[in-house]
């Protein structure tokens, strides 16, 4: 067995590294994409707009939220309801069967006339908060509980999806489209042709992008918390280890799809196919604790769901190492099986 | 001694035969040059020599061995096609390959050999096209190999940054080292080759010194004269005349007795030329004159 280098993977880990930080535009949307997700999401589900049931109320001229003493003043106010002006109820109609409004109120009549569209979950709730909003809870055996702790803000929520995201498609494309584009213009053929093995090359590639990708992360992670001060329960170094180990793991799948093969264009199809359903089932953007049963197994599949897991439940649930042992386990496992089969089936040229 | 040799090397593409049946020697300290025109097997060969593609059938032998790890150590290499990496400068793309490598040349005799020294600095993606072969040698060279392999090394080059070219690899000759190279180009195979193959669909058709393959394959000369001075006198003569626009074209292999029949007949020489047969002549005459692709 050939005698592996740590100088020739430490010139290729340098190399890579050099070519990256040179590239400004690669290398500065690596930086503004999380930044630019973060902010602007957490602008958008910031708690005064998050969640909120639109409610059209007519008529209106102007910006004034007509019938002031018909509208039920309990709903009103209820944080979850947010009331918009129509000019006509033709205009708000069209709105609710349009799915832009949840419900129409008529701020002339009372005791209040609505309409609201069948097809519309949220304007049955909307439908529901207006009913209690004119119901006297004081005769009704009801007891309120408050939960303890502090509550998870949706940006705490979040701001681990989007970090796993922007890791996923750097390691997905900063090792599998990057391997295929040498290949394909014959880098990799000159690189064969020096004694540098293949394992020497894919361990530098894949050190290099854990590299850049923790470098990004943190740097990220560092600047959105300046501005959104983020709620971290459990261990910072396990946050940290926890993405460590989740790049890893995705960046092994890159370097297996970039094994063989000189298409670009078949590689951005696989990278695609791959990479969307990953996006969307791994609950970056939102939770499958109602999806059906089978999607939930199918998102187990996937590298990117383990992380995330584990990331949330260091940062929203303060949880140890033994409380994240499985995803942990599970992450080094697809590391360990996808560089295994990466190396064995790597070629330099076509 | 002989450093490499290769027994019955062929190399199938699907249906497509690209290397049929290749044997070959090459001499330590010599250089020889694999000829043919466009597909005719000799980057192919070339590269299962060095080991980037696999044979079909074949043996390969370095040193009377297998081809081992420490070959890659031993030799150098200049790819025909070949990209490096963009945001690298001269500076760093060879200190990187020679850090993949055990041994290696004195970096400042390299750089000054290859006139690299005014573009150490420069980025890869930024250097012109003898500026890039000339770096493109310089990383063949980079290990101080034994055996240096040249695909077409100064295709596309203009006649200085060729004359260049041609300088460094006579002075790898003169350093002892081993050169196989391919070429399209007749005068840089004159030139720089110990030893020619001439290859053609696949097969290596005929195989010599430059002027050993002249000598056996094509020794006919030719005598260019302007048609306006062949007078009716010649018509009895026994030559080979072909005309071509305004010149009368004669092909001899004896020059001396074809010149006194054409003085006989009060033919003028004044604007006479011959032209000695060449490696190209040879070349045509072994492969035709179809356009190859």
């Amino acid at each position: 067995m050939a005698v592996i280098s740590h100088r020739r993977i430490w010139t290729m880990f340098v190399a890579r590294n050099h070519e990256f930080f040179r590239d400004r535009a690669a290398f500065g949307w690596n930086f503004i994409f999380p930044f630019l997700i973060i902010i602007g999401f957490g602008i958008i589900f910031s708690e005064d707009s998050f969640h909120r049931y639109t409610v059209g109320v007519f008529p209106s001229t102007g910006k004034t939220i007509p019938g002031e003493h018909s509208i039920p003043p309990r709903f009103a106010e209820d944080p979850a309801i947010a009331l918009v002006p129509v000019d006509t109820m033709a205009t708000g109609l069209d709105k609710l069967r349009r799915h832009k409004i949840d419900l129409l109120l008529d701020g002339t009549s009372s005791p209040p006339r609505y309409w609201l569209n069948d097809a519309s979950p949220a304007g049955a709730i909307a439908e529901k908060i207006l009913v209690a909003a004119t119901f006297d809870f004081s005769k009704v055996p009801l007891a309120r509980e408050r939960i303890d702790g502090a509550h998870i803000r949706y940006i705490d929520w979040f701001f681990p999806g989007i970090m796993a995201m922007n890791m996923m498609f750097s390691a997905l494309w900063g090792v599998g489209y990057i391997v295929v584009r040498y290949r394909k213009n014959g880098a990799l053929k000159r690189l064969k042709a020096t004694p540098l093995s293949a394992f020497e090359y894919l361990s530098a590639q894949m050190i290099s992008r854990i590299f850049l990708i923790m470098f990004t992360f943190v740097a990220v992670w560092v600047g959105t918390d300046l501005i959104f001060d983020f709620h971290m329960q459990g261990s910072i170094i396990l946050f940290f280890g926890v993405f460590l180990l989740g790049g890893l793991s995705l960046c092994s799948i890159g370097l297996l799809l970039a094994a063989r093969g000189i298409s670009e264009e078949f590689t951005a199809g696989a990278l695609n196919f791959i990479t969307w359903p990953m996006m969307f089932l791994s609950e970056v953007w939102f939770s499958l604790e109602r999806a059906p049963h089978w999607i939930q197994q199918l998102a187990w599949l996937f590298p990117l769901t383990h992380l995330l897991k584990a990331a949330r439940k260091v940062m929203n649930e303060g949880a140890n190492l033994v409380q994240i042992a499985p995803e942990c386990l599970l992450m080094t496992a697809t590391t360990l099986i996808f560089l295994t089969l990466a190396a064995w089936l790597f070629s330099w040229t076509d | 001694m002989v450093l490499i040799q290769v027994e019955h090397l062929q190399k199938w593409y699907h249906d497509i035969e690209a290397v049929v049946d290749v044997s070959l020697q090459v001499e330590q300290g010599s250089c020889f040059g694999l000829l043919g025109p466009n597909g005719a097997g000799k980057t192919t060969t070339m590269e299962i020599i060095e080991g980037i593609i696999e044979p079909t059938a074949g043996t390969i032998l370095y040193k009377n061995q297998p081809r081992s790890k420490r070959f890659s150590e031993e030799i150098g290499i200049q790819f025909q096609h070949t990209s490096l990496l963009n945001f690298l400068s001269v500076r760093e793309t060879l200190t990187s390959y020679a850090n993949l490598y055990r041994r290696t040349v004195d970096s400042d005799w390299l750089i000054e050999r290859c006139g690299l020294g005014p573009i150490l600095s420069r980025r890869n993606n930024k250097l012109s096209g003898g500026q890039r072969q000339r770096l493109m040698l310089a990383l063949a060279l980079v290990n101080d190999p034994l055996l240096v392999f040249l695909d077409e090394p100064s295709t596309g080059l203009d006649p200085q940054s060729r004359r260049y070219l041609w300088s460094i690899i006579e002075d790898i000759k003169e350093s002892g080292k081993t050169i196989i190279m391919t070429t399209h180009s007749m005068e840089e195979a004159e030139n720089l080759c110990d030893t020619i193959a001439i290859m053609d669909k696949g097969l290596i058709i005929a195989e010599g010194s430059p002027e050993n393959l002249i000598a056996t394959h094509y020794s006919t000369n030719t005598i260019t004269l302007p048609k306006k001075s062949i007078t009716k006198r010649c018509a009895g003569l026994d030559l080979t005349m072909q005309t071509h626009g305004g010149k009368v074209i004669i092909k001899t292999d004896e020059v001396e007795k074809s010149l006194s029949s054409l003085i006989s007949c009060g033919v003028d020489l004044s604007e006479m030329s011959v032209h000695s047969a060449n490696l190209e002549d040879v070349f045509l005459h072994l492969t035709g004159r179809t356009l190859r692709d």
